[in-house]
C-alpha cells in the first residue's frame, strides 16, 4: 500500500515538470509533435527507472557516513557524501550509454525511434533530480527507489505527452505575435500546473 | 653629466625594446583586441537581452524556477551558477585542443560537477540557511542546460579569455531573469523584499490582500512567460514563426 501511495505520489503530487519544474529544458525544446514527445518520455522513464536504484545502492553502500562499515570496522566514520554529485552524474552518464549500446544490440526498432533522445538525457535534469530527491528522501529499501524512480519517469510523460498535443493543436490558433512559440507554451505550462496541483492532499 | 646621460638613452632604448616586444608578444598571441574591446563588450551585454539564455535561447529554465519565490536565494543562485559557469567556461577552453570528441560530454559534466561541489561546500559552510533552502538546486546546477549549452557552443572553440567574458556574460543574463521573477513574486506574494515589508500597512489597513498565488510554483512560468511576451513585443526580431 505505501509503494501504491508513493507510486501515485510522484506521478501527480510531485510532478518533475510542474511541481519541481525539473527537465524543463528538453520537455520545452522536444515537445513541438507528439511522435518525438513520445520517444523521449518513454526514454526518461527507462533511465530512470534504472538510474535511480543504482544511485541509491551507490549512496547506501559508499557515500553515506558510515556506508563503508562493510569493508571493516575501521572503516565506520568515512564520510564520502560530497562525492555524491560527481558519483551520481558518472553513473547517469555511464548508463545512458550503457542502455544506448544494449538498444541497440538488442532492440534496433526501439533504438531507432529512441536513437538520438539518449544521449540528451544524460543531461537532462529530471534524470538527476530524480537521484538527488532520491537521497533526501531516505528511502528504506531499493524497491521504495525503483517504485519512485519508475513513478516520476511516468509523471514526466504525461506532461511532455500534454503538452505537444496543446502545441499541435495551437498552431492553428490566433495567438498574439509575441507570445507564439516560447510564451505561450511557459503560460499553457503554469496552467497545467495549477491544474495539477488539485491533486495535492490525495493520499491513498 | 654625460654617464646620467648615456643612461637615459639606455634606459629610453630599453623601454622602446620593450614596447616592441610587447606588440610582438600581443600580436603572436589569438587576440589582437584590448581587454574591453566591442566584441568582447558584446560577449559581455548580448546576453542580458537579445540572447538571453533563458527567454531566447530556452536554456537553463529547469533550475530557474523553483527558487525565485524570494530574491535572496535567487541572487545567490544566480552568483553561484556565475561562478560555475565562469570557472568551467575557462577550464575546458584550457583543455579544448585535448579532449577527444567522443567522450567531451562526460569531460564537461566532471568539470562541472567538481566546480559545483566547491559552490556546495562553501554555501554550506558560511551560509547554511540559504544552502538549506536551494536544497537539491545547488546540485542541479551540474545539468543546467547553459552550462552545458555555453560549453558546447562557445568554450570547446574560443580563447580563454574570451569563454570567461561569455561565461559571466550568460550567467548574467540567467541572474537577470531570475531576479526580475523574483522580484514580483516576493513583492506580490508576500509584500516583501528581501524579508522586509515594503508594501505600507495603510494598503493592508484599506483592504489590500498578499496575492498567495504567486507563492506557488505555477506562478514562476506565467511570470517567466510575460517577461518573454513584454521583451518580444520590444523586439520584434525575436518573434517565432510558429
Amino acid at each position: 500500500m505505501d509503494l501504491i501511495n508513493l507510486f501515485t505520489k510522484s506521478i501527480f503530487i510531485e510532478n518533475m515538470v510542474f511541481a519541481y519544474f525539473l527537465g524543463m529544458c528538453s520537455y520545452l525544446a522536444v515537445s513541438k509533435t507528439v511522435k518525438t514527445a513520445v520517444g523521449l518520455g518513454a526514454a526518461v522513464i527507462f533511465v530512470l527507472f534504472i538510474t535511480v536504484p543504482v544511485n541509491y545502492l551507490i549512496d547506501n553502500y559508499l557515500l553515506q557516513p558510515g556506508a563503508l562499515t562493510w569493508l571493516g570496522s575501521e572503516f565506520a566514520t568515512v564520510d564520502l557524501s560530497f562525492l555524491s554529485f560527481i558519483m551520481f552524474i558518472a553513473v547517469i552518464a555511464s548508463m545512458v550509454q550503457l542502455v544506448e549500446m544494449t538498444v541497440e544490440k538488442f532492440a534496433p526498432a526501439l533504438y531507432s525511434s529512441l536513437g538520438i533522445f539518449l544521449p540528451l538525457i544524460a543531461v537532462n535534469c529530471a534524470i538527476l533530480g530524480g537521484s538527488l530527491f532520491m537521497q533526501q528522501k531516505d528511502f528504506i529499501g531499493i524497491h521504495e527507489a525503483a517504485v519512485y524512480g519508475l513513478g516520476s519517469g511516468i509523471g514526466f510523460f504525461l506532461a511532455i505527452l500534454a503538452i505537444s498535443a496543446i502545441r499541435e493543436k495551437i498552431a492553428y490558433s490566433n495567438v498574439p505575435a509575441p507570445l507564439k512559440g516560447l510564451g505561450i507554451t511557459f503560460i499553457i505550462t503554469g496552467l497545467m500546473a495549477i491544474g495539477f496541483m488539485s491533486f495535492m492532499g490525495i493520499d491513498l | 653629466m654625460k654617464e646620467a646621460n648615456s643612461k637615459n638613452t639606455e634606459k629610453k632604448y630599453s623601454e622602446e625594446e620593450k614596447k616592441k616586444e610587447l606588440i610582438l608578444f600581443l600580436s603572436s598571441s589569438e587576440e589582437k583586441e584590448g581587454f574591453l574591446s566591442k566584441a568582447n563588450r558584446k560577449l559581455l551585454s548580448d546576453p542580458l537581452n537579445d540572447n538571453n539564455p533563458i527567454t531566447v535561447q530556452v536554456l537553463g529554465i529547469c533550475s530557474a524556477l523553483a527558487i525565485t519565490v524570494q530574491l535572496k536565494p535567487a541572487i545567490v543562485m544566480s552568483l553561484a551558477v556565475m561562478f560555475v559557469m565562469a570557472l568551467s567556461n575557462v577550464i575546458i577552453s584550457i583543455l579544448r585542443n585535448s579532449i577527444p570528441s567522443r567522450i567531451r560530454i562526460i569531460v564537461q559534466l566532471v568539470v562541472v560537477a567538481a566546480m559545483v561541489i566547491l559552490v556546495d561546500q562553501i554555501l554550506k559552510a558560511y551560509a547554511y540557511d540559504v544552502s538549506k533552502q536551494l536544497s537539491i538546486f545547488i546540485g542541479l546546477i551540474i545539468t543546467n542546460c547553459i552550462i552545458m549549452g555555453r560549453l558546447e557552443a562557445f568554450a570547446l572553440g574560443n580563447g580563454v579569455y574570451k569563454s570567461f567574458l561569455d561565461g559571466i556574460g550568460n550567467a548574467a543574463g540567467y541572474g537577470l531573469i531570475l531576479i526580475i521573477v523574483a522580484f514580483f513574486r516576493e513583492l506580490f506574494g508576500s509584500g516583501k523584499l528581501f524579508g522586509i515589508p515594503v508594501i505600507p500597512e495603510a494598503f493592508y489597513e484599506a483592504g489590500y490582500v498578499d496575492n498567495g498565488f504567486f507563492l506557488l510554483s505555477p506562478m514562476a512560468l506565467i511570470v517567466v512567460g510575460i517577461v518573454i511576451w513584454i521583451q518580444r513585443s520590444r523586439n520584434r526580431q525575436l518573434i517565432e514563426e510558429n
